[in-house]
């Protein structure tokens, strides 16, 4: 089987989550989105390092994951503070960086 | 002491007083700053005595003494000392100077009293004499300029000293410009000078320029720039229209400018130059009838004009054409002779005309004095005698040094004889306008101050108002103080002006024509190497002179007083006949008007067009906004950037690593 389908599978995931990180306003959402560009990511190093057949790759991904786990963290728990602070849960009604 | 020592004692007293007062003003209270300002002067005039005495004591030949404190430059080619040179001719000007201004000082003591800059005054007046002392007893070219243009610069200070009269200010303003032209005139000539003898030391240059043939190009350009740099400084045509407008100083500053310091300094470096003169007579000749085109032109406008201070001033300018015409023609005593009995009267008439406008509170003009003759006897007498002594009646002092003048003149023959004429004519002018001021201000009906101060009450106006525009004024630093003075009532202003009185009287005793040559002989060894050393008109001729210039004076006199005291009022009757002639000398023959229209006018239209296109449109719209604007632009695209929406930032990364990620597959295909 060739890599193509594997690569183009992970852009596939890619553009999907990136287009949800633009497009959606609830940032739920947008955590998962940035969780499938993360994946669409890990799938191109896995197939990578297959074909390749080093396990750099596969390590990598690992870590990625590791990465992934803590920007959950860290996004729901902004998300629960917003919520806290009777901020609106929409992305764009956060502008305080507007120059 | 040392000639040299004195030299520099005479320099170093009014330095010190400048320092003193300047830095611990706050510290003098009263009148401590005048008195010392005075000290100063009479400590200057004091080693002006010694360095007299110490060079008569001399053998004639050893009486030029040069003095370096050090060496200021030495380089290869270029030697400066910072030195001075003592010589009859620099200790005959010092004593003037300092003399006359000692008593300037005294008389300033009480006149300028209630002004609120009183202390200011005195520095600015130290510092003046002793920019006029460094300018004489300066040895060198560099140190001659640097006296030079300290006496501009003190001048432009004391002229504006009233520094919130717009018409002080602008007048201040119009004399420095003027003497800066002459500055320039002075440095290139100098320059010149440098370049084709190699020193810059008087001894030096007067040796290098010997070996020039008679009139050498070069000789000849140096001596008119230096004469530039004299005609400014001594408010010869066409450089005179400063020296009008310098009446808007306090009296005893026009009193200093025009008897002691700065009109003199052209004389006296026409006289210090005359062995460069000598070689280039066109440059001498030009100085000549520039002389006399000025003293007629002063002359005719002193019949008309009607400020009491620019009539004098008028005067001055005429005498110092008188002046400028002997150095220029050869006659280096006489003209120096009458710098000295002019500094005598022309102080006391300024000090006349002082306690005048005191007594009038402060107005100048003539239309409104009269009959001051009782209430101001001191006053009157003095000025009256200083007015004899302007109009060279016998046996006054300015009869002998202006018909030595002429006398020589006449004697040289050819067109010197011609401007001797134009002399002798305008010494009639001369006597009829200086009665003119002595009939119009002292005769007549007395006017309303001249009663009250018969009663013994000085008369001041409820409001202080500028004299030349009317302008409100209060008696704040800045303006004059409120307070009027007459030389009545005080007795700093008459110790002032009864020496000057009594100068202005017997001053022509150093030369009387077969009688006494004291100023001939101690003058000698500066002009020994002149050409005219030897050429003495005939007694017979220089009596006759003498009773030509008399009876000239005594008809001036007699015609003023027919016009202004038998058949008052005649005059008008005149003005109304004559309106066109009237209308020119008033208008002082349109120099100012013509000015304006050569130079102001243009000069401020360049200007509006530099600040319209030069300044607004190139500078500050290309330069100065295209760099602003390049900036403002660039940031103002940078905030809009930041919108601060999350999901317009993630959209631009994107799009940036998309496009980063296309540039590489096209650049790697």
């Amino acid at each position: 089987m060739s890599i193509t389908w594997f690569v183009v599978l992970s852009a596939f995931i890619f553009c999907i989550g990136a287009a949800g990180v633009v497009t959606r306003r609830n940032p739920l959402v947008v955590l998962l989105s940035l969780e499938l560009m993360l994946n669409g990511g890990n799938l191109a190093l896995i197939s990578f390092s297959r074909m390749l057949g080093n396990h750099e790759g596969q390590v990598f991904a690992l870590i990625v994951m590791v990465v992934a786990a803590c920007e959950v963290v860290i996004g729901l728990g902004l998300i629960v503070a917003m919520y806290r602070n009777r901020i609106p849960i929409d992305v764009d009604g956060v502008k305080e960086m507007r120059g | 002491m040392s000639a040299g020592g004195w030299g520099w004692l005479i320099l170093l007293f009014p330095l010190w007083g400048t320092v003193l007062i300047a830095l611990f003003w706050n510290a003098l209270p009263g009148r401590m700053a005048g008195w010392l300002g005075s000290a100063a002067i009479l400590g200057s005039f004091v080693a002006s005595i010694g360095a007299f005495l110490s060079l008569h004591s001399k053998p004639e030949h050893a009486r030029i003494v040069t003095s370096n404190a050090f060496d200021y430059v030495k380089t290869a080619g270029v030697n400066v000392d910072l030195g001075i040179l003592v010589d009859p001719l620099s200790i005959f000007m010092c004593l003037i100077v300092s003399g006359v201004s000692f008593l300037i000082h005294v008389y300033s003591v009480a006149y300028m009293e209630s002004d609120a800059g009183y202390r200011r005054f005195f520095a600015y007046l130290n510092f003046f004499v002793f920019s006029m002392l460094l300018l004489v007893l300066a040895g060198n070219f560099v140190l001659l300029i640097v006296g030079w243009a300290f006496v501009g610069a003190a001048s432009y200070l004391l002229i504006s000293f009233w520094y919130r009269r717009k018409t002080a200010t602008s007048a201040g303003i119009k004399a420095f410009v003027m003497n800066v032209i002459g500055d320039i005139g002075l440095v290139i000539g100098a320059f010149l000078l440098f370049n084709h003898t190699g020193a810059l030391d008087y001894a030096g240059v007067f040796r290098g320029a010997q070996h020039a043939s008679t009139n050498e190009g070069w000789l000849v350009a140096a001596c008119l720039l230096l004469l530039v740099g004299a005609f400014a400084k001594s408010a010869q045509l066409p450089l005179h229209t400063w020296l009008p407008d310098a009446m808007e100083g306090p009296t005893p500053v026009s009193a200093l400018i025009h008897a002691a310091t700065m009109v003199t300094a052209g004389v006296y470096l026409i006289a210090r130059m005359h062995p460069l003169f000598e070689q280039a007579p066109t440059a001498a000749d030009v100085a000549a009838i520039t002389g006399t085109a000025t003293l007629i032109v002063a002359a005719s406008i002193a019949l008309v004009v009607t400020d009491l201070k620019r009539v004098i001033a008028y005067s001055t300018m005429s005498q110092i054409g008188y002046m400028i015409l002997g150095v220029g023609s050869g006659a280096y005593v006489a003209g120096l002779f009458h710098l000295m009995t002019h500094a005598f009267f022309k102080a006391l008439l300024f000090m006349g005309a002082g306690s005048v406008i005191g007594a009038m509170g402060g107005e100048q003009s003539l239309d409104k004095m009269g009959g001051f003759r009782r209430a101001m006897p001191f006053t009157f007498r003095t000025f009256a005698i200083g007015a004899l002594a302007l109009a060279a009646f016998p046996p006054m002092s300015g009869l002998f040094s202006k018909d030595a003048i002429l006398a020589f003149n006449l004697d040289r023959g050819g067109g010197y004889a011609v401007m001797a004429v134009l002399g002798y004519v305008a010494a009639g002018l001369t006597a009829f306008y200086a009665f003119r001021m002595v009939f119009r201000v002292f005769y007549g009906e007395p006017v309303e101050q001249a009663t009250e101060l018969e009663h013994g009450h000085l008369w001041h106006p409820e409001q202080p108002t500028n004299p030349a525009t009317g302008e409100v004024e209060d008696t704040d630093v800045g303006f004059p103080g409120p307070e009027h003075h007459v030389a009545e009532q005080r007795w700093p202003m008459r110790f002032a002006m009864a020496p000057l009185a009594l100068l202005s009287i017997v001053g022509g005793i150093v030369l009387i024509p077969g009688v006494t040559t004291w100023l001939d002989d101690w003058l000698k060894p500066t002009f020994d190497s002149s050409r005219f050393i030897e050429q003495h008109p005939s007694q017979g001729a220089e009596w006759a002179g003498i009773a030509v210039g008399g009876a000239l004076s005594v008809m001036g006199i007699f015609v003023a007083y027919s016009l202004y005291m038998r058949r008052r009022g005649a005059t008008l009757g005149m003005r109304d006949r004559m309106r066109g002639l009237h209308d020119f000398l008033f208008n002082r023959w349109y120099f100012d008007e013509l000015y304006d229209r050569l130079f102001v006018r243009p000069v401020a239209g360049f200007g509006r067009f530099g600040q319209g296109f030069v300044e607004s449109a190139l500078v500050q719209g290309l330069l100065v906004g295209g760099a602003t604007g390049i900036v403002a632009r660039g940031t103002a695209f940078a905030r809009g950037i930041q919108t601060g929406a999350l999901r317009a930032y993630a959209l631009l990364v994107m799009m940036g690593l998309g496009g980063l990620g296309l540039y590489f597959l096209i650049v790697s295909a």
